[in-house]
């Protein structure tokens, strides 16, 4: 089914901002071998399911062609089709192709792609999924050029095939030991054909340079580090203006009237310009409002605190956050709702149990606020658009721009920039149209739109905010009976259609309808609740508040029934086995296979012992200190994680250490699996600590880091200790990393502050409420 | 106006309420520093101003009159920037890297007052420079790394 292509020496069309050195040779061709053949395993029958890479828009490609280039001077240029916001995706992936290559990484340059996943496969960098779905695409790209070098070094000595063979950055000839240099092959092994997939000799995991190993330098570490990385927020083009944004203060407001007369004096300001807004659902739509355009963002900034707008609230003006909470999701909760999982009967377990358990978890709407806030930088000319930004989303980003300049989205170029952290906000390409809208009242002069930090806390998409519900019966010989879940939260099916209030698959996979516990009777439920705001995804997304209630309330339950916490989770996860999501009810399983990606207790059970073993779990402590722990099944990894807390006598916290272990299967890049999860735990201990958005009268009513608080040095956790478990082999099914890590260290954290106080947290966040 | 950043007199004609920040970004053309406040809540933006740290974003262009700018882009320049730089190079501190300008440079302007800090000292000059990826604990071990190699811990 796969095609040999010849390369036809196209040019490269590659655009980069970094604008590396052009290359020869080997080159990246503008043509893609992919149509018609990405999909090799369900191509053939339109019925089969998809999953994972497979099921994903515009799937995959691992054509050599498009992802390598190789200079005469061997220099080796990679494109990275993903989205760089920390997770080391520039790193890891180009590092896979580098490995099976027999590339020196020395002599590897990333180029960044922009926005075309007809060319790339799919390239939206969220759902922890980036080196899940291509590690293998990846791996082949590397093999298949590989091989084509080997072949062409082969032809040049009129030799077979067989007897050579790539060794860091050269072919050789085994019998004779000649050599010759990748890039003295570039050109030849170019016009080659591209190997069949099926052909294709991938390494054997013995024979790995970079791929499970420690020490592969960041790709990006001294441009980070002397000043040189573009962000989207560093991208200067000719002419370029800059601009400011009055949004709405309230979801689905709009402006009625403004006076510019005062902004406009403001030296620097050049333009004030009213943007349409979009009535709810959001989608990724602008959220209009009055923009002023200046020569440089502090005078765009000066002169909008000079605009006076009268604002239209429209119907969320009323949204307050307490009254929500009380009138909204504790009586939901309290009512029960849509019933989605059912076995047994709970209702009579729990009427009939011996003892029971029912308690209420909060947490509140959370702010991504990544270091770099939104900010897009567009520029139009000749009826064409470009957007130099930092997104997540490149193809949504082309498709949402060209929808609102009524473009063909072949008309959009997305040059994706490195972004300032992401988190999920930047999934959502709301400011690149807000860019792009600037660029055309500009007559297609380069615009610049800075969000400042306050517009990035007053109008994101946030975090949803939830109560979780849960009931527990146990009987007299101490087994648990009984589970009972009530799942209330805006959701962020809200965003894409207003009228939805209840939560979707995705969403309901997180933790609450794929419960492993081995219970007979088990109750999930989700009652309605409506969203006032925009929602969105946040690293790790409804992982936050269902881990927290959850690992919560086991905790709770096994200290009244004075079990030891460890074999009390234990019990409840029940023996190793392998469990079908199906018969769980969760038709979403992260969108992999049921089969290849079952819920294995076995793995669940193993972070949980390997976490207590590395932690040192029930050692005696002094009075003030305690150890929590937690465990969490997601993005089809498993973590578990145990933190020791120190409470003085005033109440202050001090967190001393934090042990994480996790099974994400093959470990691609271990040294970015450490850095992220030691991320997560430290963004885990800021949401349970501080994060907190609320509204009043419609609006947020935090501005910046001052009053929506994000954890600082002096408060993080003293000591991470990351356990990466053993992995079986590297054909093992890959789990996600980016955001499996952050789930179970509020609970974690809960418990142990349980532990060394007796105080018992079920609110987030945790701010005041340990001061005596 | 004259201001001196790295070493190079830059004339300026902009208001003197002017932020540091603004004028290195969007005239000067050096992206180096960043902005994440506007406040001095953050420290993405962080310079030195005599040798001394500041928030760019905060401080005013007429309070560098006379006075030497330093950015990122010229720490290295500097033998204990240098030091800085390449331990957070080899200890793969950076996640997404956006707010490690600003990183780089208090802990440069920490290393060279006190070339072997304990961990309070590390805390009182870096927990007003936020980082959402969390690589606090990696910070913290480069700076005592960038202490050993430049002598300090001896």
């Amino acid at each position: 089914m796969n095609t040999s292509l010849k390369n036809e020496s196209l040019q490269t069309e590659i655009t980069n901002i970094s604008r590396r050195n052009l290359l020869k040779g080997f080159a990246l061709t503008g043509f893609v071998l992919a149509v018609g053949m990405p999909f090799s395993g369900f191509a053939e029958d339109e019925e089969a399911p998809k999953y994972g890479r497979d099921a994903m828009p515009h799937g995959w490609v691992d054509n050599p062609l498009i992802f390598v280039a190789i200079a005469e001077d061997g220099s080796v240029t990679i494109v990275s089709h993903r989205s760089e916001m920390g997770q080391g995706v520039r790193t890891s992936l180009p590092m896979v192709v580098a490995d099976e290559l027999e590339a020196d990484w020395d002599q590897v340059n990333v180029i960044q792609a922009p926005g075309d996943e007809e060319r790339y496969g799919n390239q939206d960098t969220d759902g922890s999924r980036s080196v899940r779905h291509f590690f293998m695409p990846m791996r082949n790209v590397g093999a298949a050029a590989r091989m084509m070098l080997e072949a062409a070094a082969a032809a040049h000595w009129g030799v077979g095939v067989d007897e050579v063979f790539a060794e860091n950055h050269q072919i050789k000839h085994r019998p004779s030991g000649k050599v010759l240099g990748y890039g003295e092959l570039a050109k030849a092994a170019a016009a080659l054909d591209v190997p069949e997939r099926e052909t294709l000799r991938l390494k054997t995991p013995d024979q790995f340079r970079y791929i499970g190993k420690q020490s592969t330098r960041l790709i990006d570490g001294e441009d980070i580090v002397t000043g040189k990385a573009i962000y989207g927020i560093d991208v200067q083009v000719d002419g370029m203006v800059h601009a400011v944004i009055a949004r709405p203060p309230v979801y689905g407001g709009k402006v009625k009237s403004f006076d510019d007369s005062e902004a406009m004096k403001v030296p620097g300001v050049i333009k004030v310009v009213t943007l349409e807004g979009s009535p709810p659902p959001a989608v990724f739509n602008p959220l209009g409002g009055v923009a002023v355009i200046a020569e440089n963002t502090w005078a765009a900034m000066q002169g909008r605190e000079k605009l006076k707008i009268e604002w239209d609230h429209g119907e969320n003006a009323s949204y307050n956050t307490d009254e929500y909470r009380q009138k909204m999701l504790e009586a939901a909760s309290n009512s029960g709702g849509k019933v989605l999982r059912s076995s047994g009967d709970v209702a009579k377990a729990l009427e009939t149990a011996d003892k029971t358990y029912k308690a209420d978890y909060y947490i509140p709407h959370l702010s991504q606020a990544p270091m770099e806030p939104p900010v897009a930088t567009a520029r139009i000319q000749d009826g064409k658009c470009e957007v130099w930004a930092p997104t997540q989303a490149p193809q949504a980003s082309k498709d949402t721009v060209a929808k609102w300049l009524e473009m063909s989205p072949e008309d959009v170029t997305i040059h994706v920039t490195l972004l300032g952290g992401g988190f999920g906000r930047k999934s959502k390409p709301d400011y690149l149209v807000e860019a792009a809208l600037l660029s055309k009242a500009m007559e297609g002069r380069a615009v610049q739109v800075t969000w400042s930090r306050e517009d990035d806390i007053h109008n994101g998409y946030l975090h949803t905010v939830s109560i979780e519900h849960l009931e527990a019966a146990v009987n007299a010989d101490g087994r648990t009976t009984a589970w009972l879940h009530r799942t209330v939260a805006p959701s962020i099916s809200s965003t894409f259609d207003a009228s939805s209030v209840h939560q979707m698959p995705i969403e309901l996979g997180m933790g609450v309808m794929n419960i492993p516990f081995a219970i007979d009777n088990v109750q999930i439920e989700n009652p309605e609740a409506k969203a006032h705001t925009r929602i969105g995804w946040f690293r790790s997304v409804a992982n936050i508040p269902r881990a927290f209630a959850i690992q919560s309330f086991i905790a709770e339950m096994a200290h009244d029934l004075d079990r030891n916490h460890k074999a009390f989770l234990l019990e409840l996860i029940g023996p190793a086995r392998k469990i079908n999501p199906v018969e769980l009810n969760d038709e979403w399983n992260y969108g992999e296979s049921p089969e290849k990606y079952p819920l294995d207790t076995g793995r669940l059970r193993r972070v949980v012992e390997a976490v207590c073993e590395k932690a040192n779990w029930g050692r005696d402590l002094p009075a003030g200190r305690g150890l929590g722990l937690a465990t969490h099944y997601s993005f089809v990894s498993y973590t578990a994680a145990i933190v020791e807390v120190e409470v003085s006598d005033e109440g202050e916290l001090t967190i001393p250490r934090i042990d994480i272990a996790v099974d994400c299967g093959p470990q691609v890049n271990p040294e970015r699996i450490r850095s992220q999860m030691e991320g997560a735990c430290i963004m885990g201990v800021s949401l349970a600590t501080v994060g907190e958005i609320s509204f009043k009268d419609g609006a947020v009513e935090q501005d910046n880091f001052d009053s929506y608080q994000v954890t600082r040095m002096n408060e993080s956790p003293r000591e991470i200790h990351v356990h990466l478990l053993p992995m079986e082999d590297f054909s093992q099914p890959l789990g996600g990393i980016g955001e499996p890590g952050l789930p179970p260290i509020a609970p974690a954290l809960c418990n142990a502050i349980f532990a060394a106080t007796g105080k018992r947290i079920r609110n987030l966040p945790i701010r005041y409420q340990l001061e005596s | 106006m004259k201001l001196s950043v790295n070493g190079e007199s830059h004339e300026v004609n902009l208001p003197e309420e002017m932020p540091i920040l603004w004028t290195l970004r969007d005239v000067l053309g050096m992206t180096g520093t960043k902005f994440g406040c506007g406040k001095a809540l953050c420290g993405a933006c962080t310079v030195m101003l005599d040798g001394q740290p500041i928030r760019s974003c905060s401080t005013p262009i007429k309070a560098a009159q006379g006075k030497q700018i330093t950015t990122v882009e010229a720490i290295s320049k500097d033998k204990v920037g240098q030091a800085i730089q390449q331990a957070w190079v080899e200890l793969g501190v950076p996640q997404c890297g956006y707010c490690q300008s600003g990183q780089v440079v208090s802990a440069t302007a920490l290393l060279r007052d006190n070339p072997d800090p304990s961990d309070a000292d590390i805390d009182n000059a870096m927990s007003g420079n936020i980082c959402r990826c969390g690589t606090y604990n990696r910070i913290r071990d480069a700076i005592k790394l960038a202490a050993t190699n430049n002598g300090g811990a001896q």
